[in-house]
């Protein structure tokens, strides 16, 4: 049965669904994938699993949803002791971007 | 091609119910077009408190809405009841002629009194609502059905279960050359960067950022800030670290198709696919916006379960968690709960939220049907005058 949930391939965070204990490995099944966490994750939050560096992108849903203030090893529990949002100057740069 | 069992209209359109409703155009008439649809059992009154005394801007908002709702394809025929000698019913009943709609307007103390208005009003009625019941279903291509997406009461699990579910079944209807309408403007402040890089071409994207904009500066004109009050301690406790994450949640209703246009409120698309229409957050007022849009169903997630429905499209609810559904099933119609219990993922759970939509558009009734839920409100821009 799965206890996490991954909302796109690319993401290097997965939630979990049930709060995991040290030591747990986290299970989903459609991906096989099988790691550890090595904190408390309460259901809901977010666990790395994949090394993010500091100052790299948090990827959930495909897209970045903020940068890490520090590296984040795989297991980690990923919010906001350790993840800022965008400033104003990250986000719109200007419209032709966006075509 | 797939097909639904729907209605078709005179004007080309097809819709999925086969409405009589009385509507009025002015807030002081909420209780006679109340008692008027009261006289012809099945007849929907659809009721709003706004109209009159009003800036321009809302004033063509609310005839706009009125003429979407009047001239909806899940709309047999309707009754328009106004007041007064600047009333715009008949203006609206004009127009949807042209457009082949079946619509009377009553203008009370104008041509006629209150003991009239309810014979007359109950005679043409009773006629439609029996000529509304001859009326079959026919085949119809699925690229003429519209889909609105709307939440209400979001909690912890929106943006993981129900939300990209719904997001899951908009691809899929996208895929299948059908129109989805992902609405609510102040949800996508933090991410419309992120839903403007999926606009089609430039224009777009700058249209939808300064539909966003433009929200953001009338709230903050009302000395409120949206972004630094986002995410809120209770979101952090519930998982969301930044407001591009709480942002991404509610977008992430509409998945991964291109955006294909940018809609006023209670506008009608002019392309199939994927667009955006700017509503506000209240799932009431976005839902009638939708509506008038000529969404023939809407999907609600809900992850505090709101009972919410509407006098003139199916409501087909999606619950984020499992004791919602435990505590409210019989409001809501697809349980995501099951992602959380990892039963199901969210493949499954948006083929089943697609399958609904079929079963829907073929005649089913949704939970909020079956209680006859049936809100409508129509967004205001300013205050009254």
């Amino acid at each position: 049965m799965n206890n996490a949930i991954k909302l796109h391939p690319s993401d290097n965070v997965v939630v979990a669904l049930t709060t995991l204990e040290p030591g747990e490995q986290i299970v989903i099944e459609e991906i096989g994938l099988l790691q550890e966490v090595t904190e408390k994750i309460p259901y809901g939050h977010k666990v790395c699993v994949e090394v993010i560096r500091q100052d790299e992108k948090i990827l959930k849903y495909g897209e970045c949803m903020g940068i890490a203030t520090n590296d984040i090893q795989v297991g980690q529990h990923v919010h906001v002791h350790n993840v800022r949002g965008l400033k104003e100057s990250e986000r719109v740069v200007s419209v032709a971007d966006y075509a | 091609m797939k097909t639904f069992k729907g209605y078709k209209r005179a004007n080309g359109t097809f819709g999925v119910r086969n409405h009589v409703i009385v509507i009025n155009t002015v807030g002081e008439l909420a209780g006679v077009a109340n008692k008027l649809a009261d006289l012809v059992p099945g007849v929907v009154p659809v009721i709003q408190q706004g109209g009159t005394s009003q800036f321009p801007e809302d004033a063509m908002q609310t005839i706009r809405t009125i003429k979407g709702t009047v001239g909806h394809p899940n709309v047999y025929a309707a009754v328009i009841l106004g007041m007064g000698e600047d009333d715009f019913a008949e203006q609206i009943a004009v127009e949807l002629r042209e457009e082949q709609c079946k619509v009377e307007a009553i203008v009370i103390n104008k041509n006629t009194s209150i003991d009239k208005i309810f014979t007359d009003g109950k005679t043409w009625l009773n006629q439609s609502y029996e000529d509304s019941l001859k009326v079959e279903r026919v085949d119809v291509p699925i690229t003429e059905l519209t889909i609105g997406l709307e939440c209400g009461g979001s909690d912890a699990w929106s943006g993981i279960t129900a939300n990209p579910a719904i997001g899951v079944c908009s691809d899929l209807i996208v895929d299948d050359g059908a129109t989805s309408i992902l609405a609510e403007t102040t949800e996508a402040i933090g991410a419309e960067h992120i839903l403007a890089r999926r606009a089609v071409n430039e224009q777009i994207a700058k249209d939808f950022l300064t539909i966003v904009k433009n929200y953001e500066n009338r709230i903050l004109d009302t000395g409120e800030d949206i972004r630094s009050a986002n995410p809120t301690p209770g979101n952090m406790a519930g998982g969301l670290t930044t407001l591009e994450e709480k942002s991404l949640g509610c977008i992430k209703k509409g998945g991964y198709a291109p955006l294909q246009q940018v809609l006023k409120y209670a506008e009608k698309p002019e392309t199939k696919g994927f667009v955006f229409m700017d509503t506000p957050g209240y799932d009431v007022e976005s839902v009638a916006g939708l509506a008038a849009g000529g969404s023939q169903i809407v999907l609600f997630s809900t992850g505090k379960g709101s009972p919410t429905g509407s006098p003139i499209v199916p409501v087909i609810k999606v619950g984020t968690n499992p004791k919602l559904y435990e505590i409210m099933s019989e409001h809501i119609d697809v349980n995501a709960g099951t992602i959380v219990e990892g039963k199901k993922t969210l493949q499954d759970v948006g083929e089943e939220i697609y399958n609904l939509v079929m079963e829907v558009a073929d005649g089913e009734k949704t939970k909020a049907e079956q209680h006859r839920n049936q809100e409508f409100a129509i967004w205001r821009l300013a205050q009254s005058i």
